[in-house]
Formats: C-alpha cells, sequence, structure tokens
C-alpha cells in the first residue's frame, strides 16, 4: 500500500475524533477545551512545552483518564469516555513516555501479550493444547515473529525485558503495541532518551508502519527535527488549550507556537 | 531410633501440606497483583466458619456448595468494593487495601456466624492407622484426616498449576502483576482477571479452612495459621505454585523433625528449658534463606537494573 499523500488525507476518511474535551484533576486543568481529529492514514503529531496536556490527551483518547466534558468518536461511534479495554478492542494500541512492560517476561512474552485480545480459544483447549488451540498459538506466535524480525530484535527474544538497555526496550513495546494489528497507534515520546542512531532506527520503522500497512499514527515527540520530517499534521497545545493545529510548516510560522516555545514578554 | 523419626517425618510432611494449601491462597493473589494479601488467613476463619455453621442445619456436602457460593460472592464484592478503585495504585495502597478486608472478615464473620468453637465433621476414618507393621516394631503412626487431606492438595495443585500455567492466562496474570497500564493498554481485563483470582484464592481458603477446621475445630485462632504461610513463601518463591508445596513440605517437616533431633541436642549442649523449637524454627530456616536466596526456591529471579 501507497503512503495516502497530503491531499488525500486532507480530504480523508476521520478516523478519530476530539471534540471539547476537558479533564481537570482537583482544581488543575490538564486539557481545557481541545477538539482535534486524527484521519485514517496519517502521521498526527502532538507537541508542546512540558506540561501542556499531551499525556494526558492520549491517556483520554484510550480510557485511562475520563474527561469531565466532552465526547471521543472513534470509527463513528461517539461516547463521552472511552475504556481502557473498548479502546484496545477497538484497535488503539500505545507506548508509554515511561517504558511500561512486563520486566520479568521474556521478550517474545510482552510482545505475546499483545495478541491477548486475538485469542479466544476456550480454556479446556489451551490446557489440552490440542486442536484449535494449538493452532492458534502457532498462528499467533508466527505473527509475532515477523514483527521481530521487522523490529530485529531477534536476538533478545528470550531475554527477560528488564535486564534490556532503555532503546530495546522501547522497542519491544512497539513490538507489543503492533502485535495488536492496531487501527490507530499511539506512541508517547517514541524517541525520547534515545541516542542519534536508536532514533534514526525508530523513525525508520514508523515511516515503514506507516507506508507499508498504512497505520494511522499519533505520536508525542520533543525532537522537532523528527516531528518535522515524520508527521503530516500537527497538534500544539500549550498549559492544556489548543494553541495552533496544521501542517508542520504552517504550525511552524505561527505566532502562537513560537512564543509558547521560546517564551513571550508580558 | 529410625522407625520414630519417620513418623515424625510423615507427620510434618502431611503437616506441611495443609500450610501449603493455605501459602497457595497468597501465591495466586500474589501473582495476578504482585500484592501479599493479608486477608488470607481471614478467608481461612471465614470459609470455615462459613461451612461449620451452615453444616449444622444442612447436610454436609449442601454446606460446602452453599459456602463455594458464598466465597465467589465474597470475591465479588472484594473485587467491585475495593479493588476496581485502586487500579494503578502502588502495590502497598492494595496491601493496606487487604489489611483492611482482613480485619473486617475476621469481625464480620464472628458477627454473623459467631465467635465459639464450632467442629466440622467430615465423616473422615479419625483412628489412627498403623503401616509397615512388618519392618518397624509397633509400625508408623498415620493420621487418616491427614491423609486424604494431603490427597486433595495434590490434586488442588495439579489442576492449579496446569490452569494457571499452561493457558494464556497465566501470561495475563503476570503481566497484571508487573503493570497495571501496560496490561490494561493491551485489551487484558483487569478486573475479570483479579476477580478470578480471588475467587479461586477464595476457594483455596474454603479448603483449607475445612481441612485446619476438621483438625483443629474452628475457632479464631485458624487465621493466625496464615502466619505459618509466610516462612513457606519466602522458602518456596511468592510466585511459584509448585514452590508453595514444596515450601510447605519442608517448612512442615523440618519444624517437626527438630522438635525431635534438634531439641534435645540444645537442651543437652546448652542446658536449656527446652521445648518450643517448633514455634520458631520456620522462621530461623525462612530468614536463613533470605540471606542467601531471596526469591525463594522456585521464584522468579529479582530482576534491578541500575
Amino acid at each position: 500500500m501507497r503512503a495516502p499523500t497530503r491531499q488525500q488525507i486532507a480530504a480523508g476518511e476521520v478516523l478519530l475524533s476530539v471534540d471539547d474535551v476537558s479533564l481537570a484533576f482537583g482544581g488543575v486543568r490538564a486539557v481545557t477545551g481541545v477538539s482535534f481529529d486524527i484521519r485514517k492514514g496519517e502521521i498526527r503529531a502532538i507537541i508542546g512545552p512540558n506540561g501542556a496536556g499531551k499525556t494526558s490527551m492520549l491517556n483520554v483518547i484510550n480510557g485511562f483518564y475520563q474527561p469531565q466534558r466532552g465526547r471521543i468518536t472513534f470509527k463513528g461511534q461517539t461516547r463521552s469516555r472511552m475504556r481502557p479495554y473498548e479502546a484496545a478492542l477497538g484497535g488503539i494500541a500505545r507506548t508509554f513516555q515511561n517504558v511500561a512492560l512486563f520486566k520479568g517476561m521474556t521478550a517474545l512474552d510482552n510482545i505475546m501479550a499483545g495478541r491477548t485480545l486475538k485469542m479466544q480459544r476456550g480454556f479446556l483447549w489451551q490446557v489440552l493444547r490440542v486442536g484449535p488451540a494449538l493452532s492458534e498459538e502457532m498462528e499467533n506466535r508466527l505473527l509475532v515473529e515477523q514483527i521481530i524480525d521487522f523490529l530485529k530484535i531477534q536476538h533478545i527474544r528470550k531475554i527477560p525485558v528488564g535486564k534490556l538497555p532503555y532503546g530495546l526496550q522501547k522497542r519491544v513495546e512497539l513490538g507489543r503495541a503492533l502485535a495488536m494489528e492496531p487501527d490507530l497507534l499511539l506512541l508517547d515520546e517514541p524517541m525520547a532518551g534515545m541516542n542519534i542512531e536508536e532514533k534514526e532506527d525508530m523513525c525508520r520503522y514508523i515511516l515503514d508502519l506507516n507506508e507499508h500497512f498504512g497505520t494511522t499514527i499519533a505520536l508525542i515527540e520533543h525532537d522537532m527535527g523528527v516531528v518535522m520530517d515524520l508527521s503530516n499534521r500537527v497538534l500544539v497545545l500549550d498549559h492544556g488549550v489548543k494553541i495552533a493545529d496544521g501542517t508542520p510548516a504552517e504550525v511552524q510560522a505561527d505566532r502562537a507556537v513560537i512564543d509558547a516555545y521560546l517564551g513571550v514578554s508580558h | 531410633m529410625l522407625g520414630p523419626v519417620l513418623e515424625t517425618l510423615i507427620g510434618g510432611l502431611l503437616t506441611g501440606v495443609l500450610y501449603s494449601l493455605v501459602a497457595l491462597g497468597f501465591v495466586l493473589i500474589f501473582k495476578a497483583s504482585g500484592v501479599f494479601n493479608f486477608a488470607q488467613g481471614s478467608m481461612v476463619l471465614f470459609a470455615a466458619l462459613s461451612l461449620a455453621r451452615l453444616a449444622e442445619f444442612m447436610p454436609l456436602i449442601v454446606a460446602l456448595a452453599l459456602s463455594i457460593v458464598i466465597m465467589i460472592a465474597l470475591a465479588y464484592a472484594i473485587e467491585f468494593l475495593v479493588l476496581r478503585h485502586l487500579i494503578n495504585q502502588d502495590s502497598i495502597i492494595l496491601f493496606m487495601a487487604t489489611l483492611g478486608i482482613a480485619y473486617f472478615l475476621e469481625g464480620f464473620g464472628q458477627s454473623i456466624w459467631g465467635s465459639d468453637i464450632y467442629k466440622i465433621d467430615l465423616g473422615f476414618p479419625t483412628n489412627p492407622v498403623f503401616v509397615l507393621e512388618s519392618m518397624f516394631p509397633g509400625g508408623l503412626l498415620i493420621d487418616p484426616t491427614e491423609l486424604i487431606a494431603a490427597v486433595i492438595c495434590a490434586v488442588m495443585v495439579l489442576v492449579l498449576a496446569v490452569f494457571f500455567q499452561v493457558t494464556r492466562v497465566g501470561r495475563a496474570l503476570r503481566a497484571v502483576a508487573d503493570d497495571h497500564q501496560a496490561a490494561q493498554s493491551v485489551g487484558i481485563p483487569l478486573g475479570q482477571i483479579w476477580l478470578m483470582v480471588w475467587a479461586v484464592a477464595g476457594l483455596v481458603a474454603l479448603v483449607a479452612g475445612m481441612m485446619w477446621g476438621a483438625k483443629l475445630g474452628v475457632q479464631f485462632s485458624i487465621s493466625l495459621v496464615a502466619l505459618k504461610a509466610l516462612p513457606v513463601l519466602i522458602l518456596g518463591g511468592f510466585t511459584s505454585i509448585p514452590g508453595a508445596i514444596v515450601g510447605g513440605l519442608i517448612i512442615g517437616a523440618g519444624e517437626k523433625l527438630s522438635e525431635v533431633l534438634l531439641a534435645p541436642i540444645l537442651i543437652r549442649t546448652f542446658d536449656l528449658a527446652g521445648g518450643g523449637i517448633e514455634n520458631w524454627f520456620a522462621y530461623v530456616l525462612a530468614l536463613l534463606f533470605l540471606l542467601v536466596r531471596p526469591q525463594g526456591l522456585f521464584g522468579e529471579r529479582i530482576i534491578e537494573r541500575v
């Protein structure tokens, strides 16, 4: 599949739209009245200074946080809040800012855990390890091995992930998200704490996923170079409020964005 | 000399099986939430009380079935009223919650079922059996109740081991214990997993309560059996079902043998009053184990990247 061109995306089908969402913790407002959409096949970046509400936004999308106001429409279905289970079932996968892996389990088991919802054979079959359950385990294992090949982590398959260096952990985490065969992939700072080489690898994977598999991706990233190179459209948040939304070039030239990043004298 | 020692060993092993059963309840919940469930002892007491009092009005088998329903309902209530609201909290918070559940259950159980000593009569033969009379003078004395308890326990362990280790559920359990949010993000339903393990832990508590109740009578002190499960867990590892079994056997046999073999030596050498070894031997053994192998015999290796 070819990556959609900018014009195609601009006219494309909306996969997820967030409408006037507000989220507060006690008196602290994390997100205030934010609306935006994510179109099928695009790479959508969410940027903003620290504390802008970017991660909170992702947590609203996959159901970890319950917004006080607003609506979320995913695949044409509108609701006031997402639940983590519904989000996963609907095809939303994610990674975390600080790597949330199952530390005691091997890389392979971590990625297999991403197949949880795709493996639905009854317990009895699984216990007996025969019939449909066995072929199911094999099929899923095959797909997981393909993901492992794609991410070039064959050599660490059997190592408990707690022992792996940070960059590889991030890759395993991406693998687990991919194992869900997501329609929407949420990446929370996929390149944080990586060296240049690792960053380039990660960029490559993100672009490959988008181009070859047509995966829609929303990512939070601080590295502006990466954001400008990768994304089709950029949403800019500051103090929980949307201050800009557009193509990388448009956003880069936006006065409010420049002020938010460089500071402005009042 | 060999005869009495062997007899002590067998008696110890059979008691050890009962320790294993209590330890198993801990392991199940620890595997699924990384939390030490302080309430396990209270669940044993609650289950035993329910069974003992219900059995006064109805046949044992009906009382047992009703008790199973009660323990499952209890698991549901705990999930609905407590755990559900503590998703993504530190494990120390969950531990504190189990502390609360423990004391509530102890009090609540005695409020509805009474606080006297009750009997559970399982109808097992109570007369001791003598075996291998040809090999040892007088033969070896075995308590049939303990023997039956051991068999029941062995079967339960086998079933649980298969259920939790062979299936995809095993993977989900470990995932939930490691990271709640990550588990939720791949679509593992936390509530269902917790409900399931608490229900199974409740059933294990019921069997343990039934066996201990038949042995000692149902009374408050049954909840203290949980304290004996602690050294078992340290020996076997908090996350291992086979570990709970082997740990229970070692502790059970060890404390009985220490009383017979170690006590006379200590008394002679240090001119002590003697006795009481059974009470502390298990804990000292556990302490030594912590120094040598903190993850226990079968526990998962403790991984810490610095």
